[in-house]
């Protein structure tokens, strides 16, 4: 009795939840028509502009999404047409430059050194067309071919200051995705601003996962497994430190989520963002983010499709420095007040320094342009 | 057994029922008998298996091999439906994220056609769109362009179709291999290396470059098949591991000062000489290289060695079953490991097809997916040479069109990985795929008895 009562009001209630679905979406299609022949039509420009990913996608909050963000913009802004491909294989790469050619493309921004071959390869059969490349320089310039690079030690020079400064176990630490330049530059310019600091201050804070001298130091391996950054980054704990800055893309979110555990734990730790200001892309992690090393790429690309869209291209790099502000420090946002003022101003500092030229931040990974 | 929609099946028989009826009384393994012959011949699709049905049971070793087997050896028509139905559901994808189609669905019930118009629309521009991506573009500039498409079907096919022949040819041996991935890389490195190391004449160049790369992977492959014989490690698992073991290898590699590129330290190799590559046999305008040739002559030779040679025989017979093939005199050991050799050989290809044809460079991604395509293919073919190289092409046809669907359309490339694991969703489930065209035997009450006995005694496959 009691079993066929249950079963009963189960099957009302099923019955319920599905009256209401159904009347949910009866609503939501009752919407009026609207007239026919009312197809809007903006003034469109005859430019367009295009972009092909590497395989990490346009959602991959890295370069590829900065970059497809910021020519989504010059969509909105300029008024131009854009067509984007995504590559999930490397194979990828050549059928979709030929076809962003055959499409018409005025100016194809490519991602990413894996693409430096194929844009080579089309630029030169289409000496007409205009390629932009991001993250990666020619040996050879190439009349059509404008380069988008990054000085981005320099700002994680700050960075690294900015946590020796800060920290309070005396011990911090940074990983990598995959071992390539444009990922130990970060940690490059992490470590020599942590050795900066001890120098300056006479003290002795210690830097896991980086030996700039050996140039070795921890990867996850890829930009895709979490988990292992997670790992990584509990180590890391288990080791005293307590800032981390994960130069790993979407791994990075794995090292988010071991110290907002940690914190929860009741931990003071921090976490260091890199490419965009994460605080704003990554809110999740807000409570324990520190800053950010920000590699400005959308706004790059903003400006190179401008130009080319007024016929100013040009093949000159853009190299972006803590001086044209292509690479910064992002605001603390919430932990303002745990970074002690004369960090602050010594950063100030700094920062003018390195834009005067009178301090040199040197990694084997910059731009030698 | 029920992949066969052929009244002439075995369990559709009546005879054949009451036979197993009978015999299931005292001999339960005869009943899988009838059952078998079925499997074996795969509804006629294949030649009947040289080993004696008797031998052949749902108790082979390993029961889920039965299932493996049904899976790879459905018959065609299950293949095309589940192609088609796929096509549908993704069509169905494709609509649900258009914008028109949402929009008209806020007035849905004020004018339904504008919903529907805007549903067939989103799907037929994406597929018209995939198209003219894959074989014919009518908006071409003159034939050659016009064509270019289908060369570019035909050139990301290459590779898929020599590796799906490794995977077709161990599973027909009765081994899954999983490890195409790991042997394409191994072959790549073997091949990249000579190809922008070595410096040799026209001719000898590419062949060396050949070369390394076939014995790369028939190593590769050989080892995961000497591991199998010798120790009895499952296959499966085996090959996993090698695919894991070559990846890392290969990214340790590229991170060596030997596979980079002079005064760089970015993961790729240097370009491979002008020597060492594939010659582009359409002219430069395609990009269809040699390697294409080499993939037909690879499907030819795997049909005549698996049909028309004793070393194929055998294979077969390992593969319908071993103990009955040791039995009649088959050495099953070197089966195996040649097998997996040339299987290997034949993934290796590929890796020569990526850094000698289309790519020219070493990098991580070398082997792309086409080590798991493979299988994919290898499934969708049947496990037939020429199955596996019509699904070869079907599967470079979707991966070439989903440049011009992402362009012209904006359909993310996405749609169509998951159009291809639907296909490879409903093969593995072909009495799904035969329900939804209502092609299921009619099911009569005294023939449900036998089924669902036999059902249970074949692990309930059917």
């Amino acid at each position: 009795m009691k079993k066929s009562l249950r079963a009963v009001f189960k099957r009302g209630s099923m019955a319920g939840v599905a009256t209401l679905g159904a009347s949910a979406l009866v609503l939501t299609a009752c919407g009026a028509a609207p007239e026919a022949g009312s197809t809007s039509s903006a003034g469109a420009s005859d430019y367009t502009g295009c972009i092909v990913s590497d395989s990490g996608g346009f959602d991959d909050q890295s370069f590829n999404q900065s970059s497809y963000e910021g020519l989504k913009k010059t969509e909105k802004d300029l008024g131009i047409k854009v067509n984007q491909i995504e590559s999930k294989t490397n194979n990828d790469f050549e059928p979709n430059l030929r076809a962003m050619v055959t499409a018409g493309c005025n100016l194809t921004i490519t991602v990413g050194f894996l693409l430096g071959d194929a844009t080579k390869a089309q630029a030169t059969a289409n000496p007409d067309k205009h390629f932009a490349i991001i993250d990666f320089g020619y040996d050879k310039p190439i009349s059509n071919v404008k380069p988008i690079i990054y000085d981005t030690a320099q700002a994680a020079f700050l960075a690294g200051y900015l946590a020796a400064g800060t920290t309070k176990t005396g011990t911090v630490a940074t990983f990598g995705g995959i071992k390539i330049p444009t990922v130990t530059i970060f940690m490059d310019g992490y470590a020599d601003g942590v050795k900066y600091y001890n120098q300056q201050k006479g003290k002795n804070v210690k830097l896991l996962g980086w030996n700039k001298d050996a140039q070795d130091g921890s990867f996850t391996g890829d930009f895709e497994k979490q988990d292992v950054g997670k790992q990584l980054t509990k180590n890391f704990l288990d080791q005293g430190a307590d800032i981390v800055m994960p130069v790993a893309g979407p791994v990075g979110k794995g090292a988010g989520a071991a110290l907002n555990e940690a914190k929860a734990a009741g931990k003071d730790v921090k976490l260091i963002w890199v490419d965009s200001d994460g605080y704003l892309t990554a809110p999740d992690y807000k409570d324990i983010m520190l800053s950010s090393v920000m590699k400005q790429m959308g706004e790059a690309v903003e400006t190179v499709v401008t130009e080319d869209k007024e016929g100013k291209f040009n093949n000159t790099p853009y190299v972006g420095t803590l001086a044209n502000d292509g690479v910064q420090l992002a605001p603390f946002h919430d932990l303002d007040s745990q970074v002690p003022a004369e960090v602050k101003s010594d950063l100030e500092k700094i920062k003018k320094d390195i834009v005067d030229g009178k301090l040199k931040v040197e990694s084997a990974a910059s731009p030698k342009a | 057994m029920p992949d066969q929609p052929s009244p002439k099946h075995a369990k559709d028989d009546p005879r054949v029922e009451d036979t197993q009826h009978a015999a299931s009384q005292d001999s339960p393994a005869a009943e899988d008998t009838a059952a078998v012959v079925a499997v074996d011949t795969a509804g006629g699709a294949m030649q009947p298996s040289a080993v004696p049905a008797t031998a052949q049971s749902g108790q082979l070793p390993g029961g889920s091999g039965t299932v493996l087997r049904r899976i790879f050896t459905g018959s065609g028509i299950v293949s095309v439906l589940a192609v088609l139905l796929a096509l549908i559901i993704g069509g169905l994808l494709i609509a649900s994220t258009d914008k028109q189609v949402a929009t008209t669905a806020g007035y849905f019930f004020a004018r339904p056609t504008d919903m529907l118009a805007a549903v067939w629309n989103a799907a037929t521009r994406s597929y018209i769109a995939l198209f003219q991506g894959s074989v014919f573009n009518p908006r071409g500039n003159g034939l050659a362009a016009q064509f270019a498409p289908f060369m570019e079907t035909l050139t990301i096919a290459t590779p898929l179709i020599t590796a799906g022949l490794g995977v077709a040819l161990a599973f027909r041996a009765g081994l899954f291999n999983i490890g195409a991935q790991g042997q394409i890389i191994v072959a790549g490195i073997l091949a990249a290396w000579v190809g922008f190391a070595l410096h040799l004449p026209f001719g000898l160049h590419l062949l060396l470059v050949l070369v390394a790369g076939i014995v790369g992977g028939a190593l590769w492959g050989g080892l995961a098949g000497l591991l199998k014989a010798r120790t009895g490690a499952h296959e499966v698992i085996v090959t996993i591991m090698f695919n894991y073991i070559a990846l890392y290898f290969l990214r340790y590699l590229l991170n060596t000062p030997a596979f980079q590129r002079p005064g760089e330290s970015n993961p790729i190799s240097p370009i491979l000489d002008p020597s060492a590559v594939y010659p582009q046999i359409l002219g430069s305008q395609y990009r269809l290289h040699l390697g294409f040739v080499l993939a037909i002559a690879a499907t030819v030779l795997v049909w005549w060695l698996l049909n028309r040679s004793t070393v194929g025989f055998e294979f077969r017979a390992v593969g319908a079953n071993p103990k009955a093939a040791q039995t009649a005199g088959i050495n099953v050991s070197r089966s195996t490991i040649l097998v997996m050799a040339i299987a290997g050989g034949l993934a290796g290809m590929s890796g020569v097809a990526q850094v000698a044809g289309t790519e020219k460079v070493l990098t991580d991604g070398v082997a792309a997916t086409y080590g798991f395509d493979a299988i994919t293919v290898a499934l969708l073919g049947r496990s037939t040479p020429w199955g596996t190289f019509a699904a070869g092409l079907l599967f470079g046809a979707f991966r070439a069109g989903a440049v011009q669907m992402q362009i012209q359309t904006g359909t993310p490339i996405d749609i169509v990985l998951v159009v291809q694991s639907l296909i490879v969703l409903f093969i593995a489930a072909p009495p799904l795929v035969r329900a939804v065209f209502g092609l299921n035997p009619r099911r009569r009450k005294p023939a449900r008895a036998a089924r669902s006995r036999q059902a249970a005694t074949t692990g309930g496959a059917a």
